[in-house]
């Protein structure tokens, strides 16, 4: 494995010679399965979006082996900090798509409490997800910080940092890389390079010759990895996670993949994407790609994918009903969690501000349309 | 009971946290061995090992990021920024993480952490060793901000500092770190975190002050009580959550109010505090609420002492709002 040479593992006829992933048949439709049912979320939520159900979405078409594959090789007790463009890790570890789609509301049922834009989720339970962020590559240093506390506790837990590749020009991926490699955290940093950030291609962001490369100034081994085959991803993680485990320090690993969709659901990517690049990831979509070489290990088989993709399906759309007939948080929520202790002058003003509601009325929430 | 320094009570105040806690661990630039610039971590390294108190690389952003990550995480940082002057790389870090993660995770994840960061002029610092930024933190929502201006204060502030569940800036007041001496008691105390001092009681006019400016509006007081001007000192102390209740029973006893701070005047925090007396209590009112700040200038080198406020400029103040 090289910061420069592309690991992939599956090859074009579906098969994957010498490569064992290590997975159950169970464990392999349960990736598998995972992968249908982030694509069926993620279809879901840019139609909730564009028939005025919700806000916001972050299309996640085409990221599906990188997330999954990654998730992967984690244990549900390590610790994730995700970028907005991870479906598919929270849903690996066995998050429930309702509560997802509680977030994507901003209902009363959202972890957040309707407090942060659709997509931004956290979860404590049954995984550590940590709170998303807006602003890029903030939250990987504190990936780093975190694993020092395993480090310090003697514990052998690992953190996953995940970005994309815009995120390697942000002051928090140079600080992470550099404390990590000084401190050989047990951390593993997932550099999704899906082509653009934004609307800005690779060649704007870096003149490396790689993202994985950019590990080695700070002694941090960097990986570059076929993005859409997940058994690849899910290789390199492996390999990494078990080093950060037994206390080698941390790995770098670019994941080649492409973001088949616009940044979010306000952005039009055939402005600044050429078709021909878009057409020709099309035939390399990471669903079809473990697609065929299930079904040539036999582990599945057309009638089985059929009923799959009806199950997942269904378990989208009974969650978004679910979450659609849940009402927005209380007032109140406003309020409260700034603090553990309520500060006076914060219950004062929300106090002023429950009853002006009262005597005139609910502030207007207005159209919000938000333009990135 | 024990005289010392203020840089010698925060020593302490380290010391005493981290014998009670084994989750408490401090570091930043040069705080391991050498025990940091000022040596507030001196002897730390011996007594509790490289693990808990240690030298990072040198980057803020990295200091506060990290400790953001070990806070959520079970342990209880105390992150030094060598001077407040070089805090803004962690800006973000403050302001959009550590501030926001209780109330955007809903509870979920929360950042008991501590940045301590000495502030404020007199050292012949210029620019980049002297300023006094509190109101870009004090405008946070979720952090809290705290500034002491004894060493029984920096030490009892900043062990309830790192016991609370949620993030604080402490900032010391470099100047009084070896040029004040106070009783502090032994062991663990807390002092609490909403609640003013009351400095000295008077009747004419309350001046609200913290940190490095309370020596300097005691000599003023001093001077204006030769003057028949019965002072009403009240230091501020814990800026963000401030006791506001405090601060108005205050304003209402004398009718006449001084503020002063070191920081540049316009949106500094006595803004707020004007404001808040205005807003609340301006009937008992007696005189225009006014100012004694920093220069809406950057911070000189040479001439630091003309911008920095001392006791004439602070007598002028009262004199004036006693003779309206």
């Amino acid at each position: 494995m090289s910061t420069s040479e592309l690991l992939s593992v599956i090859e074009a006829d579906g098969t994957a010679p010498g490569y064992d992933p290590g997975l159950s048949k169970a464990e392999l439709i349960h990736l598998y399965r995972t992968m249908l049912l982030t694509r069926a979320f993620d279809e879901a939520c840019i139609n909730l979006q564009r028939s005025g159900q919700i806000g916001f979405s972050i299309p996640n078409r085409g990221i599906e082996a990188t997330s999954i594959g990654a998730a992967s090789a984690f244990r549900k007790d390590d610790w994730f900090f995700p970028s907005y463009r991870d479906f598919g890790l929270p849903l690996y570890h066995g998050v429930e798509v309702v509560d997802m789609m509680h977030n994507m509301y901003g209902n009363a049922l959202d972890t957040s409490k309707g407090r942060q834009m659709p997509v931004h989720f956290s979860f404590s339970e049954p995984i550590k997800l940590v709170s998303i962020s807006s602003p890029i590559g903030t939250h990987i240093i504190q990936a780093v910080g975190a694993a020092y506390a395993f480090q310090q506790r003697g514990e052998d837990k690992v953190c996953l940092a995940s970005f994309g590749d815009g995120g390697t020009s942000s002051l928090g991926f140079h600080s992470a890389l550099n404390f990590a490699g000084v401190w050989k955290a047990p951390v593993v940093f997932l550099c999704q390079n899906n082509g653009y950030a934004i609307s800005c291609p690779s060649e704007q962001q870096t003149a490396s010759e790689s993202y994985a490369i950019k590990g080695e100034a700070y002694g941090v081994p960097g990986i570059k990895v076929d993005g859409n085959d997940v058994f690849a991803v899910r290789q390199a993680f492996t390999e990494a996670v078990e080093r950060a485990r037994k206390g080698d320090g941390p790995t770098l690993i670019e994941c080649v993949t492409f973001r088949m969709g616009g940044h979010s659901t306000a952005d039009d990517p055939t402005k600044y994407v050429p078709a021909e690049i878009m057409a020709a990831w099309a035939k390399r979509d990471p669903i079809e790609i473990l697609e065929r070489a299930l079904l040539k290990s036999k582990v599945l088989t057309k009638k089985k994918i059929e009923s799959l993709r009806k199950e997942v399906a269904k378990e989208v759309q009974a969650a978004s009903k679910v979450a659609a007939g849940t009402p927005p948080p209380a007032l109140e929520q406003v309020f409260t969690d700034v603090y553990e202790e309520l500060p006076d002058h914060i219950r004062r003003q929300g106090e002023r501000s429950f009853d002006l509601a009262k005597r005139k009325g609910d502030a207007n929430a207005g159209d919000g349309e938000f333009p990135l | 009971m024990a005289n010392i320094t203020l840089i010698k009570a925060v020593n302490e105040g380290l010391r005493t946290a981290m014998q009670k806690d084994p989750t408490v661990l401090c570091f930043g630039e040069d705080v391991g061995p050498k025990g940091g610039v000022f040596l507030a971590t001196e002897n730390l390294t011996s007594e509790f090992g490289e693990s808990r108190c240690f030298d990072t690389p040198l980057s803020e952003d990295g200091i506060v990021g990290s400790a953001i990550g070990m806070a959520m995480n079970g342990l209880r940082p105390v992150a030094e920024i060598q001077f407040q002057d070089f805090i803004y790389p962690a800006f973000d870090q403050i302001v959009s993480e550590a501030a926001k993660m209780r109330y955007r995770s809903g509870g979920q994840y929360t950042v008991p952490m501590v940045i301590r960061t000495p502030y404020g002029g007199g050292i012949r610092g210029g620019l980049y060793h002297s300023q006094s930024g509190e109101a870009y933190f004090c405008h946070t929502p979720g952090l809290k901000v705290v500034i002491p201006s004894t060493p029984h204060d920096a030490k009892g502030l900043l062990i309830a500092s790192i016991q609370d569940p949620d993030p604080v800036l402490f900032m010391e007041p470099k100047a009084l770190y070896r040029s004040i001496k106070g009783e502090v008691p032994e062991g663990e105390y807390t002092v609490d975190l909403s609640t003013l001092r009351s400095v000295k009681e008077g009747e004419d006019v309350t001046v609200f002050c913290y940190g490095a400016m309370v020596p300097i509006v005691e000599k003023a007081a001093k001077v204006a009580a030769e003057k028949n001007i019965d002072v009403n000192i009240v230091d501020l102390r814990t800026l963000l959550p401030l006791d506001e209740e405090g601060v108005l029973e205050h304003a209402k006893r004398t009718g006449r109010v001084v503020i002063v701070h070191e920081a540049p005047r316009f949106c500094g925090y006595g803004s707020e505090v004007s404001a808040m007396i205005a807003e609340n209590v301006i009937e008992y009112m007696e005189a225009p609420i006014k100012r004694v700040t920093g220069f809406d200038t950057p911070f000189p080198n040479t001439l630091e002492h003309h911008y920095m406020p001392d006791d004439r400029r602070v007598l002028d103040a009262i004199e004036e709002v006693y003779a309206y």
